[in-house]
């Protein structure tokens, strides 16, 4: 049975998306995945932005008119090895008391005030174990309770315990599960008695771990992959979305690992993905230059999960490395790409 | 951030390389006796690119490129292809060398970005060496020589995982990030825009064994699919004809990294225009570099497996101008932006007190201690050979 899509607003909110003005960068993106964090102040009218450049990180904040306010750059820690200094990914991890801005390298892991003033904790990976041929790196951050996760290229996910205020961070487990490079990892508050997976791992290899976080860490169930990297994974309401590089997008029931969305979203490979929680919606971005929002949902007689195309962007000659929704309800979004010094931005407000 | 990154960009930047010379070579007047002229052209471009491709494809050379490492910077990179182009009689100035670099860059920079799948890059790397058998085909020795890289090419590439080779492209990416130097066949083809950046198009095949996109399925508990939705993507994407091969001979099926010079269309780069996000670019050149003590020791070694052919008796090195006049080649280096100079290793350029201290204090250890095993003829030609860039 084939449904046509239709054209046009299927509900009031739903509108056409137009550009609104860029922020501009000092330092073009790199061509990493999930090159964008994006950290809403909205009783501040202030929004945060991180980009990753290379060996810098920049973060910047602007008004809700994207007129930029405030900028800095975040150097990688001082290399003792060999090897330059690359920071992998940024991202801001909202916990119940306090923001944390965290940083992964091919160092390690940095930890810094939210505004990026300070730098509160730091971690050195431990190359011990690699191979020559093997690349040592941090990669995938999340918060999850009072912890910050982050993984590693060995597969390993580092669980840090954070204090509510203060530097007196520790690493408190690592837990086992992957064997590939870690991707992305994502998580949300435990949704009731019922739903008790509220994390997500994912690897180079496509396989995701289902987790029910601490004190103790539950590994629940496992997702195999299919021969393409997961870049990007996203955790609402016990769906489990996961974006492939194959430019596939799947959508699993996070209890039981089950597939039950498979959706032919993009022509190459999808970088990123990003949820506004509160109304359901889901955007996935691609390097064949497309952003696409979805809504998910689940169906109140069966609960099965259904998901419907809103929109689609063309990014015209931009391999886009970030997207993130810059508002509550999912009607604006910003994106990086690879070469660009510029923070794009759209809005169907 | 990958390590087996290095032998993809040398040999697919030397690729590039040998397309552009032999370009020029052909239409290339050389003087001489109007009675022998075609036959003497024919034969030094041959021995032109039979030198430069025998020193590319040194075995020890090979050996020590597939080691797995991290790519060291733009600069000690630029520096062996400045050695390789001058492994034979031919000889290049600044202005056209530069010329050179930027053109080979750009091309496997699009070629990279276009490539619909991270492996495709491998097969890029194929259709580089099929043409590079083609040249030296007449010379079974030097082919041997690239048939052993192929194999080992194969041997180290063929089972790496999806994921590994979506770190290698990423790798080259960060590699080539900010350069936007105006390719003059580019710009015609429409492949790139006036502002530098490649034109990424909506349309075409989706990779060998990927869906095109359009389709929402649904599956039930038991996996039966229960549904199918289509949406509108926005793109006009076709399913990939047939797969490349990856063996030894076959049909590559991807274009991207076959020879798109012909005598006919000549080479050109603006300089113009280009100047704008060259910040980090500019930063890395003038900060002290802790890792130049590195980027020598990986420079000798590379310079040790290669064996460079001095000319011998009395014929002179010949000229090759990869401008269509000596004037315009004369003006390119007069006006080149001071930002897109390929600082190579060089002591005297360097304007930066300090960085000129430091890299003397580390010629000098690198000199008495670092490499015993080089002959002390050896050691002179590399040093005298970054004196004089």
């Amino acid at each position: 049975m084939v449904a046509a899509d239709s054209e046009g607003p299927k509900e009031p909110g739903v509108r056409m998306f137009h550009r609104e003005r860029s922020i501009p960068l000092r330092g073009s993106a790199a061509a990493l995945c999930n090159n964008l964090s994006v950290l809403q102040l909205p009783a501040r009218s202030l929004t945060h932005f991180g980009v990753v450049h290379g060996p810098s990180t920049q973060l910047l904040s602007a008004d809700p008119e994207g007129v930029p306010l405030a900028q800095r750059q975040l150097q990688s820690k001082e290399s003792t090895r060999v090897s330059p200094p690359l920071i992998t990914q940024v991202h801001w991890c909202v916990l119940p008391f306090r923001i944390l801005l965290v940083l992964t390298s091919n160092l390690g892991i940095q930890m810094y005030e939210s505004d990026g003033s300070f730098m509160v904790f730091c971690h050195a990976l431990d190359s011990g174990d690699a191979s020559p041929a093997q690349a040592v790196f941090a990669r995938g951050i999340a918060a999850s309770g009072h912890f910050i996760c982050v993984g590693t290229w060995s597969g390993r996910v580092l669980v840090f315990d954070i204090p509510a205020k203060g530097p007196n961070i520790v690493l408190s487990k690592e837990l086992a599960g992957h064997q590939t490079p870690i991707t992305d990892i994502a998580s949300e508050p435990a949704q009731g008695q019922d739903c008790v997976a509220d994390m997500v791992t994912a690897d180079d290899s496509g396989l995701l771990c289902v987790w029910r976080s601490g004190p103790e860490f539950t590994l629940l169930t496992r997702i195999p992959g299919f021969g393409v990297p997961c870049p990007s994974v996203q955790l609402w309401q016990g769906i489990i979305a996961a974006g492939y590089g194959n430019g596939q997008l799947h959508l699993y029931e996070a209890a039981t690992g089950t597939l039950h969305v498979q959706i032919n979203a993009h022509a190459r490979a999808i970088c990123a993905l990003d949820l506004a929680p509160e109304v359901g919606k889901l955007l996935s971005a691609a390097e064949d230059t497309f952003v696409h929002i979805w809504k998910l949902s689940r169906n109140p007689e069966n609960g099965y999960i259904e998901v419907e195309h809103c929109h689609g962007e063309c990014v015209t000659d931009t391999q886009v490395c970030g997207a993130r929704f810059c508002d509550l309800s999912g009607s604006s979004f910003a994106v990086t790409g690879y070469d660009l010094a510029e923070i794009l931005r759209f809005s169907s407000m | 951030m990958s390590m087996r990154t290095l032998p993809l960009l040398f040999l697919n930047l030397g690729g590039e390389m040998l397309y552009i010379l032999d370009q020029r070579l052909r239409a290339e007047n050389i003087p001489g006796d109007k009675a022998r002229k075609d036959e003497w052209r024919e034969m030094d471009r041959k021995r032109v690119m039979n030198d430069i491709i025998s020193t590319m494809f040194n075995r020890k050379f090979m050996e020590g490129l597939f080691k797995p490492q991290e790519l060291y910077s733009k600069k000690t990179l630029r520096t062996v292809y400045d050695r390789l182009a001058h492994a034979s009689i031919m000889r290049l100035n600044q202005a056209s060398m530069d010329k050179l670099y930027d053109l080979m860059t750009m091309a496997f920079k699009y070629q990279v970005l276009l490539c619909p799948c991270p492996k495709d890059v491998l097969l890029v790397t194929f259709n580089h060496l099929d043409a590079i058998k083609g040249f030296i085909r007449d010379s079974p020795n030097i082919l041997h020589q690239v048939d052993e890289t192929f194999r080992l090419l194969i041997e180290v590439y063929g089972g790496l995982s999806a994921g590994e080779f979506q770190q290698i492209r990423q790798t080259l990416l960060i590699f080539f990030q900010d350069l936007h130097i105006r390719v003059s066949i580019f710009l015609k083809d429409k492949v790139q825009n006036s502002n530098g950046r490649f034109v990424l198009p909506v349309c075409g095949p989706v990779p060998w064994g990927t869906e095109v996109p359009g389709l929402i399925r649904v599956f039930n508990n038991k996996g039966e699919e229960v549904k199918k939705i289509e949406f509108k993507h926005g793109g006009h994407y076709v399913t990939a004809p047939k797969e490349g091969s990856f063996e030894l001979y076959g049909d590559r099926v991807l274009k991207l990294g076959t020879n798109m010079y012909s005598v006919n269309r000549p080479v050109e780069t603006h300089m113009s225009g280009t100047s704008k996000n060259l910040a980090s670019w500019t930063q890395e050149s003038i900060a002290p570099n802790p890792l130049a003590k590195e980027e020598l020791n990986f420079l000798a070694r590379l310079m040790g497996g290669m064996e460079i052919k001095k000319p011998s008796g009395p014929e002179p090195g010949f000229p090759l101008n990869l401008f269509t006049t000596d004037e315009e080649e004369e003006q390119a280096a007069l006006t080149r932006p001071e930002e897109l100079s390929y600082e190579v290793i060089n002591i005297q350029a360097t304007q930066d007190q300090q960085r000129n201290e430091e890299l003397a204090r580390i010629m000098g250890e690198f000199e008495i201690t670092e490499q015993p095993r080089l002959s002390s003829s050896k050691g002179d030609n590399l040093l005298a050979m970054m004196d004089e860039l």
